[in-house]
């Protein structure tokens, strides 16, 4: 399943695999998304139908990402894109906009549904298939409230961390660190190629004016001033590409990052609470002899789960991860090849063009 | 003068020598010699080398300059196993090379005299300082130099100037440094018409010119930025890849790449600057054409100015021949109000008269040929130095597509071995 234009991310084989269709943005809805479940290869009980065809809008997924959050707190929840863009400064409308968005949201399902726990999530069934959400939005937020004040307020003191743990925390800061600076280098490259841009363009005029001069120059000139507007053109694209595709992926990883450190928080969190609620049991055997309670070894379970959850994802998370960027990274390559190629081909065909003009003028010299 | 022709073993040289600008140079070599004057077919002229000096100018205070070595072989090829032939060579400073240009200015109206190469460092990209010293700077002055020497020798009629052998072969050639006054302002009343063509032509040509080096410099800048920030991602890649496992690798060889990407921007533009010098001859040019332009003018008034004083002439003599006062003049008031002169008076200044009419014809027929003279032999030098232009600068735009094709490949080579480490990562 999928959202939006066609994007192949890869898909282990027992999902269901969604097909693809263009969003219509209606008057009203910041964006509305038609979720497609398609295909024969749905093997998957819960789903009654092959195909479900169902309009989303960023809100839908925003309530299935708490819901999925409160509802498997051990796991890694990928992020959304930025719920808040400022108006006036973006356009909420905008083609790019829409498209960028749509392809971020198209990315958070599909790793949903790659996820071996997460994709058996009711809630995940729920927004794929039911025709009207039933949110239920005011206690959905309440318990989200209620979560959070409850991990905040827990304060139970961490005595020793794991060390993986702790090298998981460590990576994500340096991680963190070097996608910033990443998304800055990018950002500023888009700058001074935006700036080279429109000094070329009125370079290549400046040879289209001076055409009108000339006599037997002037086909020379003429070339060399469509082969600017032309790499004028392809630097464009390139410069196009960059934003659309590069840029927010980079922020997409720079927010998955945080939701990741959040998970890590939560871990510790428990730990505490187990430590805490071990030594006041301890404390109160050593009174009055009673047995360990039950809460203590619920609490034990859950942190053992809530390590082992978080290890596989994690191990899943930097697989992800390395194919992201190998693909994100050879993309930038190939976008700058491609940009390249353009221009060589404009400037070999005005050498063909003046070479063969040459020629033609010493056979018409000989004659 | 410092000419210390023949040994120069002492001499410690700093010239940086360019490769492609050889190569090019090498070109514009045959193309003039294929033209084939006699100077040419006798001797080759270089210039070598270049070098600083210290000395006292007029003022008599210490300044540093550059002199340029000139270089005379003979033409014919060297017999197998044969030594070749010690060159003749002698040095000049640029303010030499002035004061020849100048003295063919004079001594050649009619001609498109070639232009020299800047004498200060203009349109820059910040790269280059704006420094007469900077040895890229005279580097490429040393070849616009030669290219001077080379255009003087491979014209018809340059080429054959007494003057300028001397230059090439003698240390103490006296340049004559009279100057005549070009700037002189007078109204035409019948210009040539395609002299008027030609002078708007030429300042459109070097409206255009200007332009075209200014935004060249603009893009030059911009695109030095583009490439240098992309070094970046080769620190951030290294620093990255020292927190990943199996990531590691690809991304810390693709950051080289990337060094390298940001380190190539600098040998492309240097590569630029010879388009551009071929561009500023150019400009350059259009100043002498210019100029011939002007001295057409200047010819063209001075004959109008005889003519119009001869045409005075004639009516003064009919007047007194008929006594009829066409045009007003002092003496005919004078006469009028203090009578008539006498018969003999009158008939002495018709004597008079007639002579300066005879004079004034004989100044006209003179004045005459010589403009139509000029106009011939400048019309000539002005359609070989079209076609030399239309062929010069074909070929400067076919060598800066050549240039901007160099540099895609550049730029597909590094990208695609970056993309085949990231492939690896």
């Amino acid at each position: 399943m999928s959202v939006g234009t066609p994007r192949g991310l890869a898909s282990s084989g027992q999902k269901p695999i969604a097909e693809i269709l263009h969003p219509l943005s209606a008057a009203e809805e910041p964006l509305s998304v038609t979720v497609n479940l398609g295909g024969d290869k749905t093997t998957r009980v819960e789903f009654d139908l092959p195909e479900y065809c169902v309009w989303r809008r960023y809100q839908d997924f925003d309530w299935l990402r708490t819901k999925l959050e409160d509802s498997q707190p051990t796991h890694l929840i990928p992020p959304l894109p930025e719920k808040f863009v400022m108006k006036g400064v973006v356009d909420r409308f905008s083609e790019e906009f829409v498209e960028t968005r749509m392809k971020a949201l198209d990315k958070f399902l599909k790793r949903i549904a790659d996820h071996p726990v997460l994709s058996f999530n009711p809630h995940l069934n729920a927004f794929l298939t039911a025709k009207d959400l039933n949110k239920r939005q005011g206690l959905a937020l309440l318990t989200k409230v209620g979560e959070s004040v409850k991990y905040v307020a827990g304060g139970y003191k961490l005595r020793a961390r794991p060390a993986e743990f702790c090298a998981m925390g460590e990576y994500l800061d340096t991680f963190n660190q070097k996608l910033g600076t990443i998304d800055r280098i990018a950002q500023r490259i888009l700058k001074e190629q935006s700036e080279y841009l429109t000094e070329l363009r009125e370079y290549g005029t400046v040879y289209s004016s001076w055409v009108g001069l000339e006599d037997e120059l002037r086909r020379p000139l003429e070339g060399v001033a469509g082969c600017v507007t032309t790499c004028c053109g392809a630097l464009e694209d390139l410069g196009e590409n960059m934003s659309q595709d590069f840029l927010p992926v980079l922020r997409e990883y720079v927010l998955y990052v945080e939701s990741m450190k959040n998970v890590l928080r939560k871990r510790d969190q428990s730990q505490a609470e187990y430590e805490a609620r071990l030594e006041a049991a301890i404390l109160r055997k050593q009174e009055d002899r009673s047995p360990m309670p039950v809460e203590v070894e619920k609490c034990q379970d859950k942190v053992e789960c809530f390590n082992a959850d978080l290890k596989a994802d994690w191990e899943r998370w930097q697989s992800n991860k390395r194919q992201d960027f190998k693909q994100l990274l050879t993309g930038m390559a190939d976008k700058n090849i491609n940009h390249y190629e353009k221009c060589q081909a404009a400037w070999e065909s005005l050498i063909t063009l003046l070479q063969d003009k040459q020629t033609e003028d010493k056979t018409s010299e000989t004659n | 003068m410092m000419a210390d022709s023949g040994s120069n073993e002492e001499v410690a040289v700093i010239v940086n020598t360019d490769i492609t600008s050889t190569e090019s140079e090498n070109n514009l070599i045959n193309t003039m010699v294929e033209r084939g004057t006699a100077l040419l077919r006798k001797m080759e002229i270089n210039v070598a080398e270049a070098e600083k000096r210290t000395g006292k100018n007029t003022v008599n205070m210490q300044e540093t300059y550059t002199v340029y070595l000139i270089e005379i072989r003979p033409a014919e090829t060297v017999p197998e196993g044969g030594t070749p032939a010690t060159p003749d060579t002698l040095w000049r400073r640029y303010s030499e090379f002035e004061l020849l240009r100048t003295y063919l200015l004079v001594t050649y109206p009619y001609i498109i005299i070639p232009p020299l190469p800047e004498k200060r460092a203009e349109f820059v990209w910040h790269k280059l300082a704006a420094d007469n010293l900077d040895p890229d700077f005279v580097e490429r002055r040393r070849v616009g130099l030669e290219n001077f020497l080379l255009r003087v020798a491979s014209h018809p009629v340059l080429s054959n100037d007494k003057i300028f052998f001397l230059f090439l072969t003698e240390v103490s050639t006296q340049v004559d440094s009279r100057l005549k006054s070009l700037s002189a302002m007078f109204r035409v009343k019948n210009p040539d018409k395609r002299f008027t063509a030609l002078k708007h032509y030429s300042d459109e040509l070097n409206t255009v010119i200007s332009q075209l080096l200014r935004v060249r410099v603009k893009v030059a800048d911009r695109l030095y930025g583009v490439y240098k920030v992309h070094g970046n991602y080769g620190r951030v890649f290294s620093e990255w890849s020292a927190i990943e496992k199996e990531m590691g690798d690809g991304l810390q060889s693709a950051g080289h790449h990337m060094d390298t990407y940001a380190a190539s921007i600098d040998d492309i533009l240097e590569e630029e600057e010879h388009y551009a010098d071929q561009l500023k001859e150019y400009l350059f040019y259009t100043d002498a054409v210019r100029s011939v332009c002007r001295k057409h003018e200047l010819i063209q008034y001075e004959l109008e100015i005889v003519a119009q004083d001869l045409v005075h002439k004639k009516q003064q003599k009919e007047e007194l021949a008929t006594g009829t006062v066409r045009i007003f003049s002092l003496k005919g008031m004078t006469s009028k109000l203090f009578g008539q002169e006498s018969q003999e008076q009158r008939e002495s200044r018709l004597a008079a008269l007639e002579q300066s009419i005879q004079e004034g014809e004989e100044t006209l027929k003179e004045k005459n040929t010589e403009c139509h003279e000029f106009v011939q032999t400048a019309w000539e030098d002005i359609e070989r130095f079209k076609e030399q232009k239309d062929k010069d600068l074909r070929e400067a735009l076919i060598s800066y597509a050549i240039m901007q094709i160099s540099m895609c490949k550049k730029g597909i080579q590094v990208w695609s071995n970056a993309k085949e480490c990231f492939n690896k990562m």
